[in-house]
This record gives structure tokens, sequence and C-alpha cells, in this order.
């Protein structure tokens, strides 16, 4: 008889359409690490969220069990004040404040009209001393690198008497020597007492630290490992994270490759956008042919968006080198409009915000990057508009009553397509579609599998970022694997599992 | 039954929610007809409106520009209105110069400002807020520092015919009723309905959904009514002042630049979403480059209209007008946050501003009380967005 910190019972949420988490259950012993795994979208940020009030008490079924007691957390501050103390993956700092009012913000020393400076700054560097960070607490957030940020969230958490540390993708963005640090930290904490939870994909790192292991795959909990009993390699690991079986839910398609290559790019290199001295796509070099479906497989994070959208009229990053070639001839693309030129066309992951106007119709929409095609010497031939977006909404089967609807009422599938509609109407050779699938219902998706399959029987290209590895191998003719801003892997489809992609990811990590 | 009833219902809450500012000013309009005992209605009174508001409306119509393209503001219309009148009043009246050549210099000054802010706005992405602030001060310094903090009059009859006068027609206007002014508004009505029913055939025979024939006619008959009503006002006082035609151009001109171009459709998507429209291959900086240019242009064509009207350029002219040009487009429905705003609008919010300074005046509402009224009115119409708005967000999701 263990004695369980927290227990989590017959946890289910659902999302418009889509059951995050599906009875999931989960023991977190007093004084241990445990360490949640599983894909990208498996339910592990979701389950957190529940656990801290973020999903308050009513949105989910199930119960939380903390110290003990039922646990009805209504919002964050609740779940704080019993000691659990979530640092997500963003960190939550404000750049222009220095580390002790960040420290503390929303919990000041002193009283609420008098801040009493000298004992915050007294705590600030005691706590900065228990994480092993040698920094003035006076100094600015913006002055620290990410990996000191991520140490000030810690002391952050130290102050509101955490008992329960959760932990989500520490060290998603810090460098070997950090993470360390890092982890050492944690294992520190376990000693005093401190219970932690870490959400990462490093499963070497996991080895490392972790009691005990669960994992999570679409939305329920596979198994829970406990590492003292039985021994744990990461292929174990691996087996248990992807472990699904790949069903008809993928249309029929065949390979319709030509041999002409349309789009190569040879040593590209991208630097940040705000700290350009990280580098977030590391000299990749890449082929598409036309006819051709290439996966970009990874993780979130792993510099794929930020490679497509740097392709793409440099809309993204700093210092951008390398050589881009299309149809054989060397271009350079210096802005959206260049590449839309070119016959390039960027579908986004994040629809709503820099995908589509919301507040405006599908019309609107539909014919916004190529208004040219529905325009005389710059006048609008609105009755033209109506008629390409009607076509272009039946021939995508967008619902909606008609194109005059605006796009913020639809549902994410029908987004989605109108998302694709806005692109197909831009005539581009090489479509690169970010996650198109991403938060959209089974059956949306099958149609835009479709409307892939009818792309590419078309003469057109397509680049396809994505973090679900079973849509990769059923969609594509090639995959490129990427991690950490560098190719890792290139496999062809056909010889390409699961098990291939996920441990080319993590090989990457494995130095760590 | 009742589930037409409630579909009813729905339709008119619908109705409501689109016209409450044409609502708001017919209400408004009868609350001063009353009060005043008719005075608000008399055909003088009428074309007041018309003369002292002409500003309103061209300085909100480039203000919308502004305010579509994400809820920016320009602050230094105002001070622009004060220097470009002020370079018109040295120009014309102390140096003699040639009054077109002038009126093209002081245009040219209105896209020059322009330049300056919009530079600093598109292209080094200071905010709006920030630099059309500093250009209030600088604008009004200057133009004070121009007119020495004397006021210019006197005029040439020749330029304050351009704006002041109105149309006459010998024989037909000789008498008490100026005619010419009714055939105006037959000739504008025939045109609204010529053009009006025309794009309703041709849409019909290209198979695209029609507006219902009820509502098209009730429209064409209602706004035709208010047209000829206005006309026949005007008629029996001294017919139509030349500034409604340059209102009429304008707000034509701009309606359709909103509307039908694809320059007009560039402003909507930025203030809609600008990261969307930059992806789509539009140069968002020169949008925000271009609203300041042409908010500063107008302006400058304010700065003649007003000079003409008050016949001199003084160091005060153009006082708050930034305040009645934003209130315009907010009173018309353009969103606080960008995206969204008709010129039509616009026009209806600048008349309700008109008829709350006019109906005020005229009912003898103490100018400081005045101030306190608009400044409510303003406040409430963008309350009245802001909430609408956050509860559509709500059905997003």
């Amino acid at each position: 008889m263990s004695d369980h910190i927290l227990e989590m019972r017959h946890i289910t949420k659902e999302f418009p359409g889509v059951k995050a988490l599906d009875d999931v259950s989960l023991e977190v012993r007093r004084g241990e690490i445990h360490a949640l795994v599983g894909e990208n979208g498996a339910g592990k940020s979701t389950l957190m969220n529940v656990l801290s009030g973020i999903y308050p008490y009513g949105s989910y079924e199930g119960e939380i069990i903390y110290n003990g007691k039922p646990c009805h957390f209504q919002k964050i501050r609740d779940s704080e004040k019993a000691g659990i103390v979530i640092i997500h993956q963003e960190l939550a700092l404000v750049p222009y404040l220095s580390i002790a009012e960040n420290m503390f913000l929303g919990n000041e020393r002193g009283s609420s009209v008098n801040i009493n400076w000298n004992e915050t700054y007294a705590k600030a560097d005691e706590l900065l001393d228990v994480v092993g960070l040698r920094e003035s607490s006076h100094t600015l957030i913006k002055d620290l690198g990410i990996g000191k940020q991520q140490m000030v969230e810690i002391a952050k958490a130290l102050s509101k008497n955490v008992q329960l540390l959760i932990l989500d993708e520490p060290t998603a963005s810090l460098n070997e020597g950090d993470s360390m640090k890092l982890l050492n930290l944690l294992k520190e904490f376990k000693k005093q007492g401190v219970t932690s939870i870490i959400i990462s994909h490093k499963l070497n790192e996991i080895a490392y630290v972790a009691d005990q292991i669960t994992i999570i795959r679409d939305g329920a909990v596979i198994e829970t490992l406990d590492m003292a009993e039985q021994a744990v390699d990461e292929s174990r690991i691996i087996r248990g994270m992807v472990g699904r079986e790949l069903t008809s839910r993928f249309p029929q398609r065949e390979s319709r490759v030509q041999d002409e290559v349309v789009l190569e790019v040879e040593h590209w290199s991208v630097q940040h956008a705000l700290y350009s001295d990280l580098t977030v796509v590391d000299d990749v070099s890449f082929k598409l042919k036309k006819g051709e479906v290439v996966g970009i497989a990874g993780l979130m994070g792993a510099g794929r968006t930020e490679f497509a959208m740097s392709i793409f009229g440099k809309s993204y990053g700093n210092d951008i080198r390398g050589t881009l070639k299309l149809h054989g001839k060397e271009v350079v693309l210096n802005n959206e409009r260049d590449a839309i030129k070119h016959g390039l066309a960027y579908v986004t992951e994040d629809r709503k915000g820099n995908g589509l106007i919301l507040s405006n119709p599908i019309r609107v929409n539909t014919t916004l990057a190529r208004l040219d095609k529905v325009s005389h010497h710059h006048v609008l031939d609105l009755d033209l508009e109506y008629k390409v977006a009607c076509q272009m909404k039946e021939k995508l089967g967008v619902k909606s009553p008609t194109v005059e609807q605006d796009v913020g009422n639809l549902s994410g599938g029908n987004q989605q397509k109108v998302l694709l509609a806005k692109w197909m109407f831009a005539e581009p050779d090489i479509m690169i579609l970010d996650e198109p699938t991403r938060g959209i219902d089974v059956g949306a998706k099958y149609e835009i599998y479709c409307i892939i399959n009818d792309l590419v029987a078309a003469g057109k290209s397509v680049i396809m970022i994505s973090s679900e590895m079973p849509e990769v191998l059923g969609m594509c003719d090639r995959i490129y694997v990427m991690s950490q801003g560098q190719i890792v892997g290139e496999m062809d489809a056909k010889s390409a599992t699961q098990e291939r992609i996920m441990s080319s990811i993590l090989s990457v990590n494995k130095g760590a | 039954m009742s589930s037409k009833n409630a579909i009813l219902w729905e339709k008119t809450k619908a109705f409501l929610l689109k016209n409450t500012m044409v609502i708001a000013l017919v209400v408004v309009y009868l609350f001063f007809v009353i009060r005043s005992e008719g005075r608000m209605f008399l055909p003088q009174n009428i074309n007041n409106l018309i003369m002292q508001n002409s500003y309103v409306v061209i300085l909100a119509v480039g203000m919308l520009l502004c305010i579509l393209t994400g809820g920016n503001i320009d602050l230094s219309v105002g001070a622009t209105v004060c220097l470009v009148g002020a370079i018109a009043g040295v120009l014309m009246v102390n140096l003699g110069w040639n009054i077109y050549l002038v009126m093209i210099i002081c245009l040219l000054a209105g896209v020059a400002i322009g330049v300056w802010q919009g530079f600093w706005i598109a292209y080094v992405r200071i905010p709006p807020f920030i630099v059309t602030l500093a250009g209030m001060l600088l604008f009004r310094g200057l133009a004070q520092a121009i007119l020495g903090g004397t006021t210019i009059s006197g005029f040439s009859d020749a330029y304050l015919s351009i704006f002041n006068n109105y149309v006459t027609i010998p024989l037909l206007d000789s008498g008490a009723v100026k005619y010419s002014s009714i055939i105006f508004g037959v000739i504008c009505c025939a045109i609204f309905i010529v053009a009006t029913v025309w794009t309703n055939l041709s849409k019909k025979r290209k198979g695209y959904v029609t507006e219902k024939p009820a509502s098209l006619y009730s429209r064409i008959v209602l706004l035709c009514a208010i047209v000829m009503l206005l006309m026949y006002k005007l008629s029996l006082y001294k017919g139509v002042p030349y500034i409604l035609l340059w209102l009429i151009g304008i707000v034509a001109i701009y309606t359709y630049i909103t509307a039908k171009t694809t320059f007009g459709r560039h402003f909507y998507a930025l203030g809609g979403n600008e990261k969307a429209t930059k992806l789509s291959g539009i140069n968002t900086n020169r949008i925000y480059f271009s609203a300041y240019v042409n908010v500063s242009f107008l302006s400058a064509l304010a700065a003649l209209v007003v000079s003409a009207r008050f016949t001199s350029a003084n160091p005060a002219a153009g006082t708050n007008y930034e305040l009645d040009a934003i209130g315009s487009c907010f009173i018309g429905g353009a969103s606080a946050y960008g995206g969204i705003g008709k010129v039509s609008g616009v026009v209806v919010g600048a008349v309700l501003m008109g008829v709350l300074n006019l109906g005020m005046n005229i009912i003898g509402v103490d100018s400081n009380f005045q101030k306190v009224v608009k400044g409510l009115v303003l406040l409430v119409a963008v309350i009245f967005d802001v909430v609408s708005k956050r509860r559509a967000v709500k059905s997003f999701t």
C-alpha cells in the first residue's frame, strides 16, 4: 500500500467533436518523478490542464483525489493554493520585469497597496540559490537565456510552496547542459519530498529521472511502467506510444510521382525570428518531384513550420541562407507575393491565427490570395467572385448555406476546407500543407486526404507537414523526418514504419 | 404559429440590429424637431446641417480607412486642417497667388503630411497613436507660426464661390422656389432606381441570389422619398449648395473604392487578420501607408472647405475635428478592432453628429453640456460595437 499524493479517476474530457481524454486514470506516488509520454495530441497536456484547473471542475467527467481529498478546482489559483504548480512549455514570464518581480507576480510580498520590495528581492535571491541560478534577482528576464528562464519558472513554482510540480516539456528548448541541470534539480527536489510530473519526448531523459512512466495514446492510458520493477528501454516505450493499427482511414491512392524535380532546397538555414542566435532550421536539403506527396514528420518545435514559411517568401525567420531552385532554376523569393507568383502556396497550421479572416465571408476568404483573378484593373467583379467562390465551395464540399456566411461561424473542418479552397484558387504548382488535419474530425480528415490525392493527380506537388505519423505513412510517397531543425531521416513511405520514424526523431536526442 | 412568430421576431431583431444607427438618427432628429417646435425642419436649418457638417463627412471618410486597418486612428486631422488652411490663407490672400494653383499646392501639402506620418507608421511601425499625437502638436504649431497668431481673412469671391455658392440656373431659379433643386433630386432618384434595378436584373439573369422584391422596392421608395423631401426643402431656401455636390462626389468615389476595388478589399482584410493578409501576398505596409496618406489628403480638402466657409484662416481652426471624425466612424458602425465599416455607415454617423450639434444649438443647450452629450454618444456607440462583437466571438467557439 503506497501513499498516493494524486489519483485521477476516470477522467473524460470532450471538445466539440473530439474526445480528448477517454476514461483516463492516473496515480502518482508521493515523492516520485512520474513521466507522461505520448505523441502530440495524445492528451497529455489536456490531462494536466484538467488537473491544474485550466479546465474547471464540471467541464470534465471523473474525479481528482489530491492528498486524500477530492478536489474541485475552478481555476489555476485554486490548484496553486493546494500546492499544484504547472510550468507550461511556453514560458509565461514578462520580459521587461526583473526576476523577482516575475517570481512574485500575482503573489506579491507585503500588502496589495504596499509591496515589500526588500522582502521580494531577498526571498527571490534565496530561491534562486535553491535552484542554483547565479543571477541577481534584479536582472530583467529579457537578459536571460531560455535555460535560465526555465530555472526562474521553477523558482517561481517554489515560491508558491509547491508540493506537486508539473513540467510540460521543460527541456524542449534547452541545450544538453541546461537540461542536465534541470533534471538533477528535479532529483534534488525529490529528496526534499516534492513530487514531479514531467511531460517529455526525450526518452533518454525520462529513463534517467523517472520512477514511473505512464504512456498515453489517443486520449487513453495504455500502460504504466514502473522503472523499479522492470528494465524499460526506449524501444519498449516507443512501442507503447505508437502501437496502433493502421486502418483504412485513408483513401486508396496510387503514386503519381514523375521524374521532374519541381523544388530543390540546398543547405537551408534559418535563425529564429526573435532570438537570432537560435538556429531553428539547420542546413536542410530537400527535394520535391512533380506529382509527389512528401511528408515532413517530426514533433512540434522541430522546425518544420519555420522551414516551410522561410521557403514561402521568407515569411518567417532571420538571416535565411541556402539556395532554392524551382523547376531547376535558382530563385530568390523575397516576400509572399513573389512566392505566390512562382506557384507556391503555404496552407498554415494556424487557420484562425494566420490563415482566415474570421469576420469575413467565405467568398472574401476564397479570393484573397488571388484578387487579380476576379478583378480587371483593380476593380473587383463581385459577380465573378461570387461565382468562383461557389465553385470552390462545391468542389471542396464546404458545408454552408451560402458563400456569404462568415468563416468564423463554420466548424473547424469546414474552415480548413475554405483555407484549402483559398490556396487551390491561387493555382499553385507546389502546395505546402502544414498540419492540414489538425483539430478536425475523422470524416473531414478523409475528405481532405481525397483533396490531396486529387491535387497530385492534377500534376501538383504537395509537401505535407504532420505530427500524426499514421497520416504521414498513409498519404505520402516519401518522408523526411525532422528534429531540432535538422533532417534526421529520409525514407520511402513503403519501407517506413512508425517505429522507424520515432527512433530517428529520438536518435538526435540521445546525446543529451 | 409560435414558431412563425419566433422567425418573425428573429427577422425583426436582425433588421433592428443592422439598422440601429439609422433608427437612432431618425429618433434623434424627430426629438429635435419636436423640442424645437419644428425649427429643426425649416429649409434654412436643413441647409445649415449640410453646410456645417461637410467637413465631418470628408474627414470621417478618410478616418474610416485608418480605422479599417485595425482600429487605428489619426489624431492629427484637426491640426492638418489648420495648417493647410494657413498655407491657403498666406498664399492666396497675402501673396495673391492664383487660387487654383494654391488649391493644388494645398492638396499636395496634405499628401506630404500623409507621407510623413504614413512612413513612420507603416515602415518604421511606430504606433499610429504616437505618430499622429505628435503630428497634432507639430502641425498646429506650424500653422500658428505661419499665421503669427492672427487670422487671415479676405479670400477672393472666386475662391469662396467654389464651395459656398448654390446651383442656380437662369430663368428656372429666379423665383422664390429653386426648381433646379427638385430637378436635381429627380435625376438622383432616377439614377438610383435604374442602377439598383439593373444590377438586380443582371444578378437574376446570371442566376445569383437576389434581394427579395419587397425589401428591394421598399428600400428604393424610402430612399427616394428622403432624397425628394431633402431637395424640396432645399428648393424653398437657396437651392442645392455646391458643397453637397462635392460631398456626393467624395462619398461615391470612396464607396466605390471600398466596395468594388482590390485596393479597398485589402483594407478590410488587413483589419480582419493582418497575418493572414500578409501570407496572402498582400503588401500590408503599403496599405497602412496609403491609409494615412489618404486621410491627410482628405484633411487638406476639408481645410479648403472650412477656410471657404469661415472666409478666413485662423489659428484655432480644426480644433476637435478629429473627435468628430472618429466619432462618426464608430457611431456609423466601424469596428474598434478594424476590418468592419462602410462608407454609407460613416455618412449616417456624420449626419447624426451633425444633427446633434445643430439640434442642441437650436434648442439652446449650453455648449459645455453639448460636449458631455457627444462624449456619451460616442462611448455608447463603441460599447455597443464591442459588446455585440464579443457575443459574436463567443458564438464562434
